[in-house]
């Protein structure tokens, strides 16, 4: 859906309108920015990604060199001046680490797990649907009687049963991330190709004796992409909380490189002594993630469903 | 209906395979099974011993034989941990397992069906909206955070209810329940809280979607202008219509419980399988493991079979279709 306006859109042949017509990209964005909640949302979420990119930068301190810190500002609470005279607004913990330069390298872990393993799930996840589509057949019934059994188990069960046995790591998470959601992308664009499929262009293409492959991705895909952004805003989103309860569960990435859902974990003993900053803070950071991203998908879906439009 | 059954019930048999022979390829192909298999103590001669007994030698589908052919049987290994059968083990903490999932899908049912009917009948009041946008809280924060938040609230700032594990337990059909005592009640609310949630907001958000559409049908409109009370055309009219999808998702996602309550008892110390499959993960004790995700697996298979067979029956349209595909 993002042809450029050079190439006449078949809307312009009606006589009615001599209205200049948007390109597809500037109509969802124009009807986008009308409801101030998704702006809001998305502004939320370039921040967060913002933050996540450069907390190198950013952070008030490294919070894995060991040098940097302090043991003797261990388990401040918020808004404590520590041993060296700097503030912590959002506490410390044990090991007297500053809890606002753990959360931004935080997101940058949980961010970097969801959103290779979003591209890896979705580029898998299309080939496979487009293909069943575009062949139908043995090769369809095939691929979605096992995109059917995959579904048919929860998502959660299924990473866990990777991880437990691959051990933990950032790489295995992301490989059992993308095992659980390519069946979403498989099934939502097959089920939109398979609609196009049956129209007069593809028949066309198919005349003109284009290849198979051609044809799969440059006629049939481009037209079942809007769907597919949809399911993405929501699997990301469900990608960063899945990600944060396995880490929360110990099975999801190392100690070493902890995300938003571990470090929860980490200050999990802390929550029964009142301790509560250690893990109160990288949980609303999660969670102010996982909104703000659903607060876009929602709103795109209204904007990309062609039966709400005006 | 036969050519239905016996259809879906491949179907099953083929998910429960599919299912065996991944956790057989992760426990025994990935890696050194016996370091898997025999507790890290065990002597050379052990091992020896061990990788003869358990045919370790024999080519890979000679083994997935052996695997399958114990496993039919009820053997999925001995726990290294407690020295017992892994599955005897399982099956003792399944009862605690059971009684949270049906604890939880009491509450999301008998408070999510009559939610969903408010905020359907009147979607642009206060109510109605404060009732979607909790829906919404409930099924995008992370259950582990919302079951924290729930300890952080209840157990640790206002102090009412304990922050985890069972309380005392009672005798109730041949199980130890917590449902019959004080204590064990205390100890039940928060975690069958914290698992109801997801399923709460998700069946707040079909029966709001259904209601909408059913007020609109003609037989609701006449059975207002027959004078009927409200609360007739609520109770009877538009309650038996919306409850068709509503008994299909809690079919569905009573299997997906189980998973969920890895979660929940994890984060409440509830002595079930979800906590034990966790802590076999921390051990490293694998047989309880494997004994775990067949289990689950065969459970939850055996669910979406009864699921889809009784939708079937009640839903003609379904069987027939599945017939000719």
């Amino acid at each position: 859906m993002t042809n450029t306006t050079n190439t006449p859109a078949p809307q312009s042949v009606e006589p009615a309108a001599p209205v200049r017509i948007d390109s597809p990209a500037m109509r969802v964005a124009k009807e986008f920015i009308e409801d101030p909640v998704a702006v809001i949302g998305l502004v939320l979420f370039l921040a967060i990604a913002f933050i996540a990119i450069a907390a190198p930068w950013l952070a008030p301190q490294n919070p894995y060199d060991l040098a940097q810190l302090d043991i003797m500002d261990g388990g401040l609470p918020p808004g404590e001046t520590s041993f060296a005279g700097d503030v912590y607004w959002m506490g410390t913990d044990q090991q007297g680490r500053d809890m606002i330069s753990a959360i931004m390298y935080g997101l940058r872990v949980s961010l970097l797990v969801a959103s290779v393993s979003l591209g890896l799930a979705i580029t898998i996840g299309t080939i496979i649907g487009v293909t069943a589509a575009y062949f139908g057949g043995r090769i369809d019934s095939f691929i979605m009687r096992v995109v059917d059994l995959q579904l048919s188990f929860p998502a959660i069960l299924i990473a866990l049963i990777l991880l437990a046995l691959l051990g933990r790591g950032v790489d295995k998470v992301i490989l059992a991330l993308v095992l659980v959601q390519w069946a979403y992308y498989a099934r939502t664009v097959r089920s939109s190709a398979i609609v196009e499929r049956r129209k007069d262009y593809i028949d066309a293409a198919q005349c003109l004796a284009l290849s198979n492959r051609r044809i799969m991705f440059r006629h049939l895909l481009p037209n079942c992409v809007p769907p597919l952004i949809v399911v993405a805003t929501v699997q990301i989103a469900q990608a960063i909380a899945l990600e944060a309860t396995l880490s929360f569960l110990g099975v999801g990435v190392p100690i070493t490189e902890p995300s938003l859902g571990l470090l929860i974990a980490n200050g999990y003993d802390y929550l029964l002594s009142g301790r509560y900053w250690v893990s109160l803070f990288p949980g609303i950071a999660l969670v102010l993630t996982i909104i703000a991203i659903n607060v876009v998908g929602d709103r795109l879906r209204d904007v990309l469903n062609p039966r709400l439009q005006k | 209906m036969i050519v239905y059954l016996v259809r879906r019930f491949g179907q099953s048999l083929l998910a429960v395979i599919a299912m065996a022979v991944l956790v057989f390829v992760g426990v025994y192909a990935i890696g050194n099974p016996v370091d898997v298999l025999i507790s890290p103590e065990a002597t050379q001669s052990d091992i020896a011993a061990t990788t003869e007994r358990l045919g370790l030698d024999k080519p890979l589908w000679q083994q997935f034989g052996i695997f399958v052919g114990n496993a039919v049987q009820g053997d999925l290994g001995t726990s290294f941990v407690y020295g017992r059968p892994a599955l005897n083990i399982i099956l003792e903490r399944l009862p605690a397992t059971l009684e949270l999932a049906v604890v939880a899908l009491m509450l999301s049912v008998g408070l999510g069906v009559p939610l969903g009917i408010w905020a359907g009948l009147r979607p642009e009041s206060i109510a109605g909206r404060t009732i979607m946008g909790g829906s919404i809280l409930g099924f995008s924060l992370p259950n582990f955070w919302q079951g924290m938040l729930l300890i952080l609230v209840f157990a640790v700032l206002l102090g009412w209810l304990p922050a985890g594990g069972r309380g005392e337990t009672t005798e109730f059909l041949g199980m130890q329940v917590s449902f019959l005592t004080l204590d064990g009640l205390s100890h039940l609310i928060l975690p069958a809280i914290n698992l109801a949630l997801f399923k709460m907001s998700l069946i707040i958000r079909l029966t709001r979607a259904n209601t909408r559409e059913v007020v609109l049908q003609d037989y609701v409109k006449f059975a207002r202008a027959k004078g009927l009370s409200g609360r007739r055309v609520v109770m009877v009219h538009i309650l038996k219509n919306i409850m068709i999808p509503v008994i299909t998702i809690i079919g569905l996602e009573l299997g997906s419980m189980l998973a969920f309550a890895i979660v929940t008892e994890t984060v409440f110390a509830w002595p079930g399988m979800g906590k034990l499959l966790i802590d076999s993960i921390n051990l490293l004790d694998r047989p309880v493991i494997v004994a775990y995700l067949m289990l689950t697996v065969l459970i939850i298979v055996t669910i979406n079979f009864v699921v889809d067979v009784i939708y079937s029956l009640l839903d003609p349209r379904i069987r027939l279709s599945e017939m000719r595909g």
